[in-house]
């Protein structure tokens, strides 16, 4: 009889009840997490790992996570390969600039449809939501036969000029961004600017802008990140293969895509001694992982660094209904 | 000389559509001119000539061509469409199990929430092109089962192709799920926790509290998960669909090609992803009659509350009438 209540005391400990959680599930569900965890980021931590073996640990199949001696030479190669250092200089214009140039031309439009009242606006905000609907090849053709007709292609400008009006890459989600944070400012603000006469630009310059900066912050980092990793509209405007022309703009992840190519003319430049030493000719999946490193660095410093700001965008664009 | 007289709301609303300006500008330079041309091109044959674009009608025959006479296109974007749907079904039940993982009290969730949230930022074509070389993107352990083996011997082709094809990029499938997990927590946390109280008392475990409150109420997400989920897969990574409507832009046109062909598929591709979407629509509709308001106002909550008070004393009291 004495022993009852323990067990029962123990049982809620171990299983829990409606308010608390006991500590088995709650081990349980820790796994479970951490294990889903693993899966997830595997295959990132797989390239690592790989970027840093040597070659006698590349080809040992006992060796799996841990490298008998950490290899840096994959890294110093792969920068060579890449022409990283030229190429992240491209990168940063082709990602940065029209990363601001959206970021802007959004918190603009966002501001319109959230702090004004004008004929249409439904159905316009209905043709935003188009915009991200509708996929880019339907828009490819004429887009690059119009680019071509005006001289800018291969040019920033492919990237600019869409960018600055809201209709860069996937504009739409920072127009709904904007709209979710400036419809949460309180209108009495601009009403006092207003009543002390300040025209509409200043009421957006003093309370649209500052107030509306994470949503910038935000916006910016996301449309940086989209930027760095497009592939599709860079290759298509920026770089093409048939002209190779030498001011031909080409980015890091362009860089990445062709990076077997440029490996093999990496080796067969440096293929006296490597013919000498007898099929050394091969290529190293370390430093093609090295390379991948390389691309997504930046990005993932960017990200450890400001993360906060990127899993707190979705509380922001307001598309879970207020 | 009459004054021209503009009302203050008038004004205001020009001064909205000042603001709005450069976004129209580009919507019609940008995206309506641009789709339009479209339509046009894909209805003509189109040839690149050294004093511009020189066009000749040819009506609905691109298209004809696309279906009958083109190997390759019609097989991918059937194979995307089946891959599609397995992929959005695998992201949108994973992601919802992830956020009702990380939606209850443990410690660490900002880091949790951190690493789910952070392949977005790798996911780039090149990027995932490595990783699917590496095999770095099939779960170790399927890998090792030979599930996929088990998989292309059980099964007709038509499934096994996109079953295998899911299980050896299956990381890459999951790691579309970094935003629905973020957009189903923050719906799983305006979730009125009184609901579920209200359903213990009237006997329901958390089985049935899930798929009659969670899911409900998560519906809307789950809509806005899969249109988003859905456009993504169609736009990102490794779409080999883009892939030949690129390459076809640029190959001749006796060959197959040129823009007036690979206009005709994208169109396609874009009237197909539509159809897609209107059906996830359908599917992710509230039937009428069948409504029920979850998130509730102020005053239901607290009449709830109050029910659910009255109903716990009563048991409490039912209780020790037993007992007499």
């Amino acid at each position: 009889m004495a022993g009852k209540p323990t067990l029962h005391k123990v049982k809620k400990l171990a299983i829990g009840g409606y308010r608390q959680m006991g500590l088995l599930p709650k081990t349980a569900l820790y796994v479970m997490l951490i294990s889903l965890c693993f899966v997830y980021v595997y295959p990132i931590l797989h390239m690592a790992i790989t970027s840093l073996k040597s070659l006698t640990d590349l080809l040992d199949p006992s060796v799996q996570w841990l490298p008998h001696e950490i290899t840096f030479s994959n890294y110093t190669q792969a920068l060579d390969i890449m022409g990283f250092s030229e190429h992240l200089v491209d990168t940063l214009l082709v990602t940065v600039v029209p990363a601001l140039c959206q970021t802007a031309s959004c918190a603009l439009a966002g501001y319109a449809f959230a702090r004004f009242r004008f004929k249409g606006r439904g159905i316009l905000m209905a043709c935003v939501l188009l915009t991200f609907i509708v996929p880019f090849p339907v828009l490819m053709v004429p887009t690059y036969t119009m680019y071509s007709d005006y001289g800018i292609l291969r040019t920033i400008w492919t990237m600019i000029l869409p960018s600055i009006t809201g209709q860069g890459l996937r504009a739409a989600i920072f127009i709904l961004i904007y709209r979710a944070t400036y419809e949460q400012i309180p209108f009495s603000l601009d009403e006092a600017a207003r009543v002390d006469g300040a025209s509409e630009t200043r009421v957006f310059l003093t309370i649209g802008v500052p107030l509306g900066l994470p949503a910038m912050i935000t916006s910016f980092l996301f449309s940086f990140v989209w930027y760095w990793n497009e592939t599709y509209t860079t290759s298509l405007f920026m770089g093409n293969a048939s002209l190779g022309s030498s001011k031909s703009i080409s980015t890091l992840v362009m860089e990445l895509a062709k990076f077997e190519d440029s490996y093999l003319t990496y080796l067969e430049r440096a293929g006296g001694w490597a013919a000498k030493t007898g099929g050394a000719n091969i290529q190293n999946e370390a430093v093609t992982m090295a390379g991948t490193i390389l691309t997504i660095a930046p990005l993932l410093i960017v990200y450890f660094c400001l993360q906060r700001y990127f899993t707190e965008a979705i509380d922001r664009s307001g598309i879970t209904g207020e | 000389m009459k004054k021209l007289r503009i009302s203050l709301v008038a004004r205001r609303e020009m001064k909205g559509y000042v603001f709005l300006l450069p976004w129209l500008i580009g919507f019609v330079a940008f995206f309506l001119v641009p789709l339009v041309q479209s339509v046009w091109y894909s209805w003509h044959d189109v040839k690149v000539t050294a004093n511009g674009l020189k066009m000749i009608w040819v009506g609905w025959d691109n298209y004809t061509y696309i279906f009958q006479g083109d190997t390759v296109f019609v097989e991918q974007l059937s194979n995307f469409f089946t891959d599609a749907i397995l992929r959005l079904a695998v992201v949108l039940v994973f992601s919802l199990v992830i956020a009702m993982m990380l939606n209850q009290p443990l410690k660490g969730k900002g880091v949790f929430r951190t690493l789910f949230f952070l392949p977005i930022i790798v996911v780039s074509g090149p990027v995932l092109e490595r990783l699917v070389n590496e095999g770095a993107t099939a779960v170790p352990l399927i890998e090792s089962y030979g599930v996929n083996g088990i998989v292309e011997a059980m099964l007709p082709p038509m499934l096994a192709r996109p079953l295998s094809s899911l299980f050896s990029q299956l990381i890459l499938v999951l790691w579309y799920s970094g935003v629905p997990i973020l957009i189903y927590m923050t719906g799983l946390q305006k979730i009125d926790s009184n609901l579920y109280e209200a359903s213990m008392i009237d006997g329901a475990n958390g089985w049935v509290s899930f798929w009659k409150i969670t899911l409900p109420a998560l519906r809307p997400m789950i809509l806005i998960n899969g249109v988003y989920t859905l456009v993504f897969l169609a736009t990102t990574g490794l779409n080999e669909v883009i892939a030949t409507i690129n390459e076809r832009m640029f190959s001749d046109s006796s060959r197959g090609g040129g823009y007036g062909i690979a206009s005709a598929m994208a169109w396609v591709y874009a009237l197909c992803l539509a159809v897609a979407l209107i059906a996830l629509l359908l599917l992710t509709k509230e039937r009428k009659g069948k409504q029920i308001a979850i998130q509730k106002t102020g005053e239901q909550i607290a009449i709830e509350r109050m029910h659910a008070e009255r109903a716990k004393n009563m048991k409490r009291k039912g209780g020790k009438k037993h007992g007499r």
